[in-house]
């Protein structure tokens, strides 16, 4: 599935859920299925900077061309929201990634996630996600 | 649970007292909006707001230099509040008091002026495990500029100072103690009246935050006998951007200036110029006239209530609010101290707090999460972070119960 067909279908998922309790209640749930992160990676390099709880990620490139992220957080809630954005940016190529726009967030009523101030998360994870993509994709240009 | 309150929420002229406050007739999520946040920023009464309006409407303009009518009405209701201040903590003179942006602005002239003034190599300034990093990282700053060091009275688990330490922190070479009257993460009250008396008998001058207390406690600076005191006016229902620093003229009078620029002149030539006499001396620039103006609202609202009944009706209802939250299984409160003013930290066993605090804002409910600028006191408690309650005189019974029912509400989808 492209980025924007993950993304439509968690529109069509988070739609089922009319309250807030709801809504939330999912998220802790995508937080809890989040595969674990090897230990390895647990460390304060890779701790993403500007969230208020601790959210580590990682990324890798595999043969297939295509990034791999793992991530973990101390904060069930930011977990959610990490591997909400996973499902949606892990197993695509770099430029798809580095060009991908996150209109579904918006949408399915996380907006006030989105507010760049220091105590949240979202666009953190986002820009470094990003950010990963755009390393790989001028380290795949100069190999 | 039980969640029948003896206290009932504080009336003012026959209104509930947060009927005065616009910003807190909103709801947010489509829930009423309790506002806890009040060790952050307070919300302001309409008397506030309409002064700020009334100032931008009638004398607007530049203080001190002008000739013109506007500017003399200016000037004298910026000078006006200046002595109100002196009176609401007891100063001896009006002078005293610097305007500044806020409580950080305040510590950061005194880290800076007196410092250059006073601090040499080999020299330490002494203050606590429980400071805002507003009075720790002006410190080292002038620590590292003048080769000085920073030492620090440690606390025990309650989250009480430790003051027999103190005996063997401070020595000869010790030229100031800086120090939080009220923890803004922990609610600690400090003694500061004795802290003062031993750093005095070395001669060791001491600069009390009051950020916390000047909304919740009585200040004398003449009892306590500190030497320089810091507060803001935005915690204390006035207007953001407007500070005090309280500094004994015989010490402000030794200090070299903060910043350079007008109003805090004599006379300019390029061979030298004159310093201005206090206070000016230590306001360069256009101040923030209509917040020093409108600081003087506050007080009134403040002074009207009156004082007395509202800090102990603050601390009333914090004794209330510890009760209802201790009954939460798995909480625990960070911060025990036997004196403790309008702030109740905790963390719940299995939940972070950035969780908590997230639910608990889409029911309504403003709680501030996080380290609070203190993340010696976070690392000290071997914490990430804690959920914060600071109460204000607006807050009610009827409001702890509903954070106890939504708390217990975050918990059940937590976990």
């Amino acid at each position: 599935m492209s980025i924007n067909e993950i993304q439509d279908e968690l529109i069509a998922e988070f739609s089922m859920l009319t309250d807030w309790v709801d809504k939330y209640e999912y998220l802790i749930q995508l937080g809890k299925d989040l595969p674990p992160i090897d230990p390895q990676y647990k460390t304060d390099d890779h701790l993403i900077k500007g969230c208020q709880s601790k959210v580590w990620l990682h990324a890798e490139l595999k043969q297939d061309g295509k990034i791999y992220f793992t991530a973990d957080s101390d904060a069930i809630i930011s977990k959610g929201l990490v591997s909400l954005v996973i499902r949606i940016l892990s197993g695509h190529t770099p430029e798809e990634i580095a060009k991908a726009d996150l209109y579904c967030i918006d949408r399915i009523g996380l907006k006030e996630h989105l507010s760049p101030t220091r105590s949240n998360g979202l666009v953190s994870m986002i820009k470094q996600m990003k950010l990963y993509a755009i390393a790989f994709q001028s380290q795949l240009k100069h190999a | 649970m039980n969640t029948l309150s003896t206290i009932s929420a504080f009336t003012y002229q026959h209104k509930r007292i947060a009927d005065y406050f616009p910003a807190l007739q909103q709801k947010v999520y489509g829930q009423p909006l309790i506002y806890f946040d009040n060790a952050a920023t307070t919300q302001k009464p309409q008397t506030v707001i309409d002064a700020i309006a009334r100032y931008y409407s009638t004398i607007n303009s530049n203080v001190h230099r002008g000739v013109h009518y506007l500017s003399q009405l200016a000037t004298e209701a910026s000078e006006e509040t200046r002595r109100r201040v002196a009176r609401f903590i007891h100063a001896r003179y009006a002078h005293e008091i610097i305007f500044t942006r806020g409580t950080t602005e305040s510590i950061n002239l005194v880290a800076y002026s007196y410092s250059k003034a006073f601090l040499k190599p080999g020299d330490n300034v002494v203050i606590s495990a429980m400071e805002h990093h507003s009075n720790i990282v002006p410190w080292q700053i002038a620590c590292e500029d003048h080769g000085a060091t920073l030492r620090v009275i440690p606390m025990n688990e309650r989250g009480e100072l430790l003051l027999d330490e103190l005996d063997h922190l401070v020595d000869e070479h010790t030229r100031m103690l800086a120090i939080t009257w009220i923890s803004n993460s922990l609610g600690t009250v400090n003694p500061v009246r004795e802290i003062i008396e031993k750093a005095h008998q070395l001669n060791i001058p001491v600069l009390i935050d009051a950020a916390q207390a000047a909304p919740h406690m009585p200040i004398d600076v003449q009892a306590i006998d500190c030497d320089f005191l810091a507060f803001s006016g935005h915690k204390m229902y006035g207007p953001t951007g407007i500070g005090v620093l309280y500094g004994k003229e015989e010490w402000l009078d030794r200090m070299p200036p903060y910043q350079g620029g007008g109003e805090m002149i004599k006379s300019v030539r390029f061979e030298k110029t004159e310093y201005n006499d206090l206070p000016f001396k230590f306001e360069a620039g256009t101040p923030h006239i209509e917040g020093t103006v409108c600081l003087q609202a506050a007080l009134d609202f403040l002074e009207s209530l009156p004082l007395a009944d509202a800090f102990a009706y603050e601390q009333q209802l914090l004794e209330y609010a510890t009760r209802q939250v201790s009954q939460i299984p798995g909480l625990r409160i960070i911060g025990q101290a036997a004196e403790k003013a309008s702030i109740l930290s905790f963390i719940i066993e299995g939940t972070h707090p950035y969780d908590v605090g997230v639910l608990l804002d889409k029911m309504g409910i403003a709680v501030r999460t996080g380290h609070h600028c203190t993340q010696p006191v976070m690392d000290f408690f071997g914490i990430p972070g804690t959920v914060r309650v600071s109460l204000a005189v607006y807050n009610t019974p009827a409001e702890i119960d509903r954070l106890t029912s939504c708390l217990d509400k975050a918990l059940s989808m937590l976990k």
